[in-house]
C-alpha cells in the first residue's frame, strides 16, 4: 500500500499525500460512465425521435459531445471527478495536487483515443502497469493523475483495545503507518503469524515473538492518541 | 503543549474550516470566504506540527483531507473569460499557427501530394479508381453528385448533415491528433490516407463530368475544413516530435510541456471545423449558382489565409 503514494508539498511547506488509482478501479468508473451515457443517449434519442430526421443530426452533435466532452466537462465542473469516478471514489488532480483545469481534462482525454488502441486500452493499461504512478498516456501528456479521494480514515477505535506504549524513538511517519497497519490487521492473523511479522520489528520493540507483537499494537494505540 | 491542549485549542478552528470547505465545494459560496486562506494556512501549520511532534496518525488522517480540500479550493485556475476567448481568436491561435509554418508546410504537402498524384492519375487511366475505392463506394459518390436536384434537399437533412459532418469530421480531426503521440505516425498517416481519398473521390468525379456539381459544392467549405484537417495533422505530428527530439527535457517532460502548448490549437481545430460544418450543410448544398458559390469559396479561402498570414502581428 505504501508504494502507491506520493507526496507533493504545497505552497504552505506541508506534504499531500496521495494514494495513487490503479486500473482496476478506474476500469469500474469507466465502465459505469459508458452506461450512463448509454442511458443519456438512449434518453435523447427518444426525445430526438419527435423531430425525425433533423432530430438525427441534433443526436450526431450530442453523440459527438457525449464521447469527447463527457468527460472534460465533468473532470472541470464535477470537482475532479465524473459520475463513475465519483462512484469509485476517485478524483482527477494535476500532478502537482491542484484542481485539474480545461486544458489539462481536454488534453487527457483526447488522448483516452490513443490509450484505447489498439483494443480495450492496450497502450493505456501498458503505460499504467509501466509508471509509478499509474498514469496512462493521457495523463502523461497531460500532467495529471488520478487518485483515491479519501485517503484511508485510521481512528483508535479499530485497534484492538491495549494499553498504550511509546515507542523509544520518534518514528517516521512511513514508519508509524507501517506501525498502525500493522495493529489494524492484527486481528485477521493467527497468533503465531502476527508473532512471525512483528519480529521485523525487533529492534522497535526489544523483544521477539508474541511479546513483540504485544508491544507493537500498544505503540499503535500511543501513536492513534491513546495515552 | 500536549496532545490534549492542542486538541483543545485548535479544534473549534478545523470545525469551523471543515464547515466553509463544505460550504464552498457545493454552494462555490460561503458568507467568511475571506477567511479560507488564513484558516487554511494554519490548518497546514497544525498537520505540520501534528507530524513533526507526533501527536498521532488519527490526527493526521483528520487533517490532511481537510488540507487537501483546502488546496483544492485555493490553487484553481483562472476560469474562462471572454477576453481569453477573444485574445485567443484574435492572437494566440494565428501565432500558434505561425510557430508551426514549418510543421504546416510538411503537413500541407504530406495531404496534398498524394491528392494531386491521384487526381493526375485518375486524369490519365480512369479505371484506376477501382483499385482505390470499393465499385459501391465509386456509384455511392457519382450518385451523390449526378445532378443538381440533389441539393435542393429539406432543410431536415441540412440538420442531419451538419450532425454527421461535426461528428465524423471533427472526430477524425480529434483522433488525428491524439495519435500523433505514437511518434507521429498516426497524424502522417491519417494524413496521407485522407489526401488520397479525397484525391479519388474527387479525381474521379471530375474526370467523370461530374465536376460542375462537385466543385462549386466543395469550394465553400474546403477552407476551413481542408485547413482544420492539416492543422490536426500538425498538432498531431508536433505531439510525436516531442517525444523523439525532447531537446533538454525529459521525453515524458516535453511531451507534457508541448501538450499544453497546443491546447489552443485543437480549440482552433475544433472550431474550424464546426464553420466547416456549418458552411457544408447549409451554404454548398444551397441551390445557389456555381458562379456565385465559386466566388464565396474563394472569398473564404483568401480570409482563411489572411487570417492564418496577418492576424495578431504587432502593428
Amino acid at each position: 500500500m505504501l508504494d502507491t503514494r506520493f507526496s507533493v508539498e504545497t505552497p504552505e511547506g506541508v506534504d499531500l499525500s496521495l494514494a495513487v488509482a490503479g486500473p482496476a478501479p478506474r476500469a469500474l468508473a469507466w465502465v459505469i460512465d459508458s452506461f450512463l451515457r448509454l442511458i443519456g443517449y438512449g434518453v435523447v434519442a427518444t426525445l430526438l425521435a419527435v423531430l425525425g430526421t433533423a432530430g438525427e443530426g441534433l443526436f450526431l452533435i450530442v453523440l459527438f459531445l457525449g464521447e469527447w466532452f463527457y468527460p472534460v466537462l465533468f473532470e472541470v465542473k464535477g470537482r475532479g471527478a465524473t459520475p463513475g469516478k465519483r462512484a469509485l471514489g476517485l478524483i482527477v488532480l494535476h500532478d502537482d495536487g491542484t484542481p485539474v483545469g480545461w486544458s489539462a481534462a481536454l488534453i487527457r482525454n483526447l488522448l483516452r483515443f490513443a490509450d484505447f488502441l489498439p483494443l480495450a486500452y492496450g497502450f493505456g493499461l501498458a503505460s499504467m502497469l509501466i509508471d509509478r504512478r499509474f498514469r496512462r498516456l493521457g495523463d502523461l501528456a497531460a500532467g495529471t493523475l488520478v487518485v483515491h479521494r479519501e485517503p484511508m480514515q485510521v481512528s483508535l477505535a479499530q485497534l484492538r483495545p491495549v494499553a498504550a506504549l511509546a515507542p523509544p524513538v520518534l518514528l517516521q511517519p512511513e514508519e508509524q503507518r507501517a506501525v498502525v497497519d500493522f495493529a489494524r490487521r492484527r486481528s485477521s492473523w493467527t497468533d503465531d503469524r502476527a508473532a512471525e511479522l512483528a519480529n521485523a520489528a525487533a529492534p522497535l520493540t526489544g523483544a521477539r515473538g508474541g511479546l513483540g507483537a504485544a508491544r507493537l499494537e500498544a505503540m499503535a494505540a500511543w501513536l492513534l492518541g491513546s495515552r | 503543549m500536549n496532545r490534549a491542549l492542542f486538541l483543545d485549542q485548535r479544534q473549534e478552528e478545523w470545525l469551523r474550516f471543515e464547515r466553509m470547505v463544505a460550504e464552498l465545494e457545493s454552494k462555490g459560496r460561503s458568507e467568511d470566504a475571506f477567511e479560507l486562506p488564513s484558516l487554511y494556512r494554519r490548518v497546514c501549520q497544525d498537520l505540520a506540527l501534528v507530524r513533526s511532534r507526533s501527536y498521532g496518525a488519527d490526527l493526521e488522517s483528520r487533517l490532511h483531507p481537510l488540507v487537501l480540500r483546502g488546496h483544492q479550493l485555493l490553487y484553481r485556475g483562472h476560469p474562462l473569460s471572454w477576453e481569453r476567448v477573444v485574445d485567443f481568436l484574435a492572437v494566440g491561435f494565428p501565432r500558434l499557427v505561425r510557430e508551426e509554418t514549418r510543421l504546416v508546410l510538411l503537413c500541407s504537402a504530406l495531404f496534398l501530394l498524394p491528392m494531386v498524384g491521384v487526381v493526375l492519375a485518375l486524369s490519365f487511366d480512369g479505371d484506376l479508381i477501382y483499385s482505390l475505392l470499393k465499385p459501391e463506394q465509386v456509384m455511392e459518390y457519382e450518385a451523390m453528385y449526378a445532378d443538381e436536384g440533389t441539393f435542393g434537399r429539406e432543410s431536415d437533412s441540412d440538420v442531419l448533415m451538419f450532425g454527421f459532418y461535426i461528428y465524423n469530421n471533427i472526430g477524425i480531426a480529434l483522433r488525428t491528433f491524439a495519435t500523433g503521440i505514437f511518434f507521429g505516425i498516426g497524424a502522417i498517416f491519417t494524413l496521407v490516407f485522407n489526401g488520397l481519398f479525397l484525391g479519388a473521390v474527387g479525381g474521379h468525379l471530375v474526370a467523370s463530368g461530374y465536376g460542375g456539381t462537385f466543385l462549386p459544392f466543395v469550394v465553400g467549405h474546403g477552407a476551413f475544413e481542408l485547413t482544420g484537417i492539416v492543422l490536426a495533422g500538425v498538432a498531431g505530428t508536433r505531439l510525436g516530435l516531442s517525444l523523439i527530439t525532447p531537446g533538454n527535457r525529459s521525453r515524458i517532460g516535453s511531451l507534457a510541456v508541448q501538450s499544453r502548448r497546443l491546447v489552443p490549437m485543437i480549440w482552433g481545430i475544433i472550431l474550424l471545423l464546426l464553420l466547416a460544418a456549418f458552411v457544408e450543410a447549409f451554404w454548398s448544398s444551397s441551390g445557389a449558382p456555381a458562379p456565385v458559390r465559386y466566388g464565396v469559396g474563394a472569398a473564404l479561402w483568401i480570409a482563411v489565409i489572411s487570417y492564418f498570414v496577418f492576424g495578431g502581428r504587432r502593428r
